[in-house]
C-alpha cells in the first residue's frame, strides 16, 4: 500500500471523499466507511488508524449532538457523524501511507510550481527539528526557574514569552542558514529543473485507479437510481421553538 | 554531592541512552565528562537538575532523590548552562535577561539589582547592561548566557560543551574563569570533547561510552590511556602522543600539557649540562 | 592563472559601524590546500562569503575591490551562477541537508542546475563513493551521525563539480575522532581531484599537517600568509591563534634559550625533540 504511487492513492482518497459527501443515507455512508477498513489492514497501519479515529470520535459525537439539538432525526444524525468519520478516515489513510518526500515528488510531477512542492517538503522535514528546538528552549528556561505549570491563567500565558521568543529567533536563524545553503546549491538557477527520482505508475497503481472509478461509478448509479431503505426511529428531541419576541412586543403595544 | 547510581534511561521510542551509569561527584570537585556524541553526556547532566528522571536507578543531589524535587527547586543549587545561548535569550535588555531567573526564584528587587550589577562586573559585561542581547556578537551572547546562570550563585555549575565555536582567546578566558569558580569552592562539571582544553585544566575526567562510565580518574591517567581514549572517540592530547613517542628517552607518560613538557625537557637538558642557567618561567 | 585572486577587497555590512574586511589581497593557486584562521570576528567568514557571491547578494553592504575565482570576475554574478565554480560547505550539517534521503540530497544541487538526469545520477554516484557514504544513500539525514552528515553535505557540493571548495569550520560540531577523519577525507579528495581548497578552522592541531599555506586574519586584515612553519610564530600567538600544542611547546623551549625548529605536527615535534635530547 505504501509503495503505490501517491497519485493513485490520491484518486482513491478522492473516490471515498466524493462518495461520502454524495450520500445522506445511513446504509450507504456506513458502506463507504467500512470499505476503508480492509484497506487499512492491507496497509498494515491499523494501530495508527485506530488512534486517529479515536481522536476524531469526539468531533463525531459533537456533530451528532448538534444535529439532535436542531431536530434532525436520530438515524440521520448518526449518518452525518459516520459521514464525517468516513471523510477523515480517507484523508488519514492517504497521509499515513504516503511519505512527505513522495508527496513533494507528486506535486512536482503534476507540474505544480516547484516552490510549493519544496516549501511543503521542507516544512515537513523541519517539523521534528523544530520540535527538538522547542524542547531545548523549554529545558533551558526551566533550568532558570521558570515554572510553566504554576500561576493563574494570565501568568501562565506570560510564562510562554521566554519560550516563544527564543523559538522564533532560532527558527529565523535556521531559515537564514538554510537559505544560504540553498543558494550554495544553485537553488533557483534555472526554471527547468530536472529530477533524479521519478515516480512511475505501475500496474498496481492503474488497478487502483480503475477500481476507484468503477466504485465511484457504482456509487453514482446507486445514488441516482436505487432507493435505499431509510429507517426512521421516532426518537427526536422536541423542536425548540424560539420565543417570538416580535409578536409579543406588538401585543403589548 | 551529586550521586548517580545504576542509572538507565531511554528517550520515548528510542534505545537506551544510559545503561547503568555510576558516578559520584563530591562538593567542590572539578570534573570533565567526556565521550563521543551520543554517549549520553548531555542526557546525564540533564538529570542533575531534574529535567530528566532516570528510568531505573537513582540520582541524589545533596542527599535528596531528584525525583522528589521539581526542576525549579533543584536548579536553585544546580546551574545548568546550555550549549547554545540562543536557546534561552529573550529579554529586552541584558539586565532583564539576568534578572529573569532571580525573579523566578523569588528574590527581592534590591537583591536582584545588586546581584545583576555584580555579575555584569565579574564577566566584563557592564557596557552591555542596557543593550538588547540579540545585537551582541556570538562570544558576548555566550557570556550573557553564562552570567544568566551564575547570577543566582548556584552551588554546582554544569556547563554543556562550553568550548564549541570558541576561538583560542575565548577558551583561554573561559578556562581562567572556570578555575576561578573552582577556587570559590563551587562544584564545576563540564561536558566536552575538547581534549586539549581539558589537558590544560587538569580536572577529574569521566569517560562515557554507550551510556556507561568506562573511565574515571585524573586527566593525566585517563587522557594518556590510548585504548580508553579510542573507545570514547577522542584523541590523545598532542603532548601525550609526543611523550609516548619519546618514552625510550625517559619521557614521562603522565605529561599532557605543554608547560609540564617544557619543564621535563629543561630538566633533562640541565642534567646533560646544556641548558643555560635561567630561572624556570612558571 | 590563480584559482582565487583578491585585490584590495573591502566590505562593510549594511548598518555596521566599521568594515568587517579591509584591503584584503590574497592569491591562491590551483590545487592549493589553504587554512584560513584568526580570532572570532576577524573577517574570515566575510572573505569566504565574497567567494561564492553570498556577499553582496545575500548580505548587503559596501563591497569594493577586485575578486576573481576560477578565472571569473565575481562582480555581478549571483551565487547560483558561481555555484559551479565555488562550492561552499557550512558549519552546521543539519541546516545543509534538504531531502529525506541522502541520495536525493546529494543530487539536489544538480537538479537545481538542470543537469540532465543520466549525467546527474552518474555524478551523484561518484560523489557518494568519493566521500565514502555510498552505503548510506537510502538513509534519511536525521539518521546519520554528525560526521556522516557533513560528508553528505560535502558530497552534495562535490557533485556540482566546482573547481574551488570553501569550508567554513566544518568540524565545529564534530567530536575529535570524526573531525580528524573528515579533514583527512577532505585533504585526500582535494589532492586526488586537484581541488583548490580553502578551509576555515580554529582547530589547527587537526588541519596543519595538510596545509600548503596558512592565512591569518585579524580585525579584517590579512596579517600573516605563508607556510604553516613560518606563520606559527610569536605574532600569530599574540593575535590569538590557537597554535598546535606541540608548536606551543617549542615556542616555550625557544624562550628557554634552546635552538629548535618550529614543528607543526606531532611527528615533526617528535623528531625535533629527539634530536634535541640526544644531541
Amino acid at each position: 500500500m505504501h509503495r503505490l504511487d501517491p497519485r493513485s492513492k490520491f484518486m482513491l482518497m478522492l473516490g471515498f471523499f466524493v462518495s461520502a459527501l454524495m450520500f445522506t443515507n445511513i446504509f450507504a455512508l456506513l458502506t463507504v466507511f467500512l470499505m476503508q477498513v480492509p484497506i487499512v489492514f492491507v496497509a498494515k497501519t491499523v494501530k495508527r488508524w485506530l488512534q486517529s479515529m479515536r481522536g476524531v470520535l469526539v468531533y463525531g459525537g459533537f456533530i451528532f449532538i448538534m444535529n439532535m439539538i436542531f431536530g434532525t432525526p436520530l438515524v440521520q444524525a448518526i449518518a452525518f457523524s459516520i459521514r464525517f468519520l468516513a471523510v477523515v478516515s480517507a484523508f488519514s489513510l492517504f497521509f499515513m501511507t504516503t511519505s512527505a518526500d513522495d508527496l513533494g515528488l507528486a506535486l512536482e510531477q503534476i507540474h505544480a510550481p516547484y516552490s510549493i512542492a519544496f516549501t511543503f517538503t521542507t516544512a515537513v522535514r523541519l517539523v521534528p527539528t523544530m520540535a527538538i528546538d522547542a524542547q531545548t528552549v523549554v529545558d533551558a528556561q526551566r533550568s532558570r526557574g521558570l515554572e510553566l505549570d504554576k500561576g493563574n491563567f494570565m501568568k501562565r500565558i506570560r510564562n510562554y514569552v521566554p519560550i516563544l521568543i527564543p523559538l522564533i529567533i532560532s527558527a529565523i536563524r535556521r531559515s537564514v542558514e538554510l537559505a544560504e545553503a540553498l543558494e550554495a546549491r544553485a537553488f533557483g538557477a534555472t526554471e527547468k529543473r530536472t529530477s533524479i527520482v521519478i515516480l512511475k505508475m505501475r500496474p498496481a497503481d492503474y488497478l487502483v485507479i480503475i477500481a476507484t472509478l468503477i466504485g465511484l461509478g457504482f456509487a453514482v448509479y446507486v445514488y441516482l437510481h436505487v432507493p435505499l431503505p431509510n429507517p426512521v426511529i421516532p426518537i427526536q428531541l422536541p423542536r425548540i421553538s424560539w420565543p417570538n419576541l416580535h409578536a409579543s412586543r406588538i401585543g403589548q403595544a | 554531592m551529586i550521586s548517580i547510581q545504576n542509572v538507565t534511561f531511554h528517550y520515548p521510542d528510542g534505545p537506551d541512552v544510559l545503561q547503568g551509569a555510576n558516578l559520584e561527584i563530591r562538593d567542590g570537585e572539578f570534573v570533565a565528562i567526556m565521550g563521543e556524541n551520543g554517549a549520553g553526556k548531555t542526557t546525564l547532566v540533564k538529570m542533575f537538575n531534574g529535567l530528566l528522571k532516570p528510568d531505573n536507578g537513582t540520582i541524589t543531589v545533596d542527599g535528596i532523590d531528584t525525583r522528589k524535587k521539581s526542576v525549579a527547586q533543584l536548579s536553585r543549587d544546580v546551574g545548568l548552562i546550555f550549549q547554545n545561548p540562543d536557546n534561552q535569550l529573550f529579554a529586552e535588555t541584558v539586565a532583564q535577561e539576568l534578572a529573569f531567573s532571580l525573579r523566578n526564584f523569588g528574590f527581592s528587587e534590591d537583591v536582584i539589582e545588586r546581584r545583576v550589577t555584580s555579575i555584569l562586573n565579574t564577566l566584563d559585561l557592564e557596557r552591555y547592561e542596557k543593550s538588547s542581547p540579540f545585537v551582541l556578537s556570538g562570544g558576548e551572547r555566550k557570556r550573557v548566557a553564562l552570567a544568566a546562570i551564575l547570577v543566582w550563585d548556584p552551588k554546582h555549575v554544569i556547563m554543556d560543551e562550553p568550548t564549541i565555536g570558541q576561538d583560542y582567546l575565548q577558551k583561554d578566558r573561559l578556562r581562567n574563569f572556570i578555575m576561578q569558580l573552582v577556587s570559590q569552592g563551587k562544584t564545576v562539571v563540564i561536558v566536552t570533547h575538547d581534549v586539549e582544553f581539558v589537558a590544560e585544566c587538569m580536572p577529574r575526567v569521566v569517560l562515557l561510552s554507550h551510556g556507561k562510565v568506562i573511565g574515571d580518574g585524573s586527566a593525566t591517567t585517563i587522557l594518556t590511556n590510548s585504548s580508553l581514549v579510542q573507545q570514547a572517540s577522542l584523541v590523545l592530547p598532542q603532548i601525550s602522543t609526543l611523550m609516548k613517542n619519546l618514552a625510550d628517552l625517559g619521557a614521562p607518560s603522565e605529561i599532557i600539557d605543554a608547560y609540564s613538557a617544557r619543564d621535563f625537557v629543561v630538566a633533562q637538558m640541565r642534567r646533560k649540562g646544556e641548558a643555560r642557567a635561567r630561572p624556570l618561567k612558571s | 592563472m590563480a584559482a582565487i585572486s583578491a585585490r584590495n577587497l573591502s566590505f562593510k555590512y549594511a548598518g555596521a559601524e566599521k568594515p568587517s574586511m579591509e584591503n584584503v589581497s590574497v592569491s591562491i593557486e590551483k590545487g592549493e590546500f589553504v587554512i584560513l584562521t584568526g580570532p572570532s570576528g576577524c573577517g574570515k567568514t566575510t572573505l569566504c562569503r565574497c567567494l561564492n557571491g553570498l556577499i553582496p547578494n545575500f548580505y548587503s553592504g559596501d563591497l569594493t575591490g577586485n575578486l576573481e575565482v576560477d578565472g571569473v570576475n565575481v562582480a555581478g554574478k549571483t551565487t547560483a551562477e558561481l555555484a559551479s565554480h565555488v562550492g561552499f560547505v557550512f558549519q552546521n550539517p543539519e541546516n545543509q541537508l534538504f531531502s529525506l534521503s541522502v541520495e536525493r540530497d546529494v543530487g539536489f544541487g544538480l537538479e537545481n542546475m538542470g543537469v540532465p538526469r543520466e549525467e546527474a545520477i552518474e555524478r551523484v554516484q561518484w560523489a557518494m563513493r568519493a566521500t565514502g557514504i555510498f552505503d548510506l544513500r537510502g538513509k534519511a539525514p536525521y539518521e546519520l551521525s554528525g560526521g556522516q552528515q557533513q560528508r553528505a553535505a560535502i558530497a552534495g557540493i562535490l557533485a556540482m563539480q566546482p573547481k574551488i571548495l570553501v569550508l567554513d569550520e566544518p568540524t565545529s560540531f564534530l567530536d575529535p575522532k570524526s573531525a580528524e577523519e573528515i579533514v583527512a577525507a577532505i585533504a585526500k579528495l582535494s589532492h586526488d581531484i586537484g581541488l583548490t581548497t580553502l578551509l576555515v578552522e580554529h582547530r589547527l592541531d587537526i588541519v596543519s599537517r595538510y596545509a600548503d599555506r596558512v592565512i591569518v586574519m585579524d580585525e579584517g586584515k590579512v596579517e600573516l600568509d605563508g607556510a604553516p612553519g613560518e606563520v606559527y610564530n610569536d605574532r600569530a600567538r599574540l593575535i590569538g591563534v590557537g597554535l598546535p600544542r606541540v608548536t606551543m611547546l617549542f615556542h616555550l623551549l625557544r624562550t628557554e634559550g634552546f635552538d629548535v625548529n618550529n614543528p607543526i605536527t606531532v611527528e615533526q615535534a617528535s623528531d625535533e625533540l629527539r634530536r634535541l635530547l640526544t644531541k
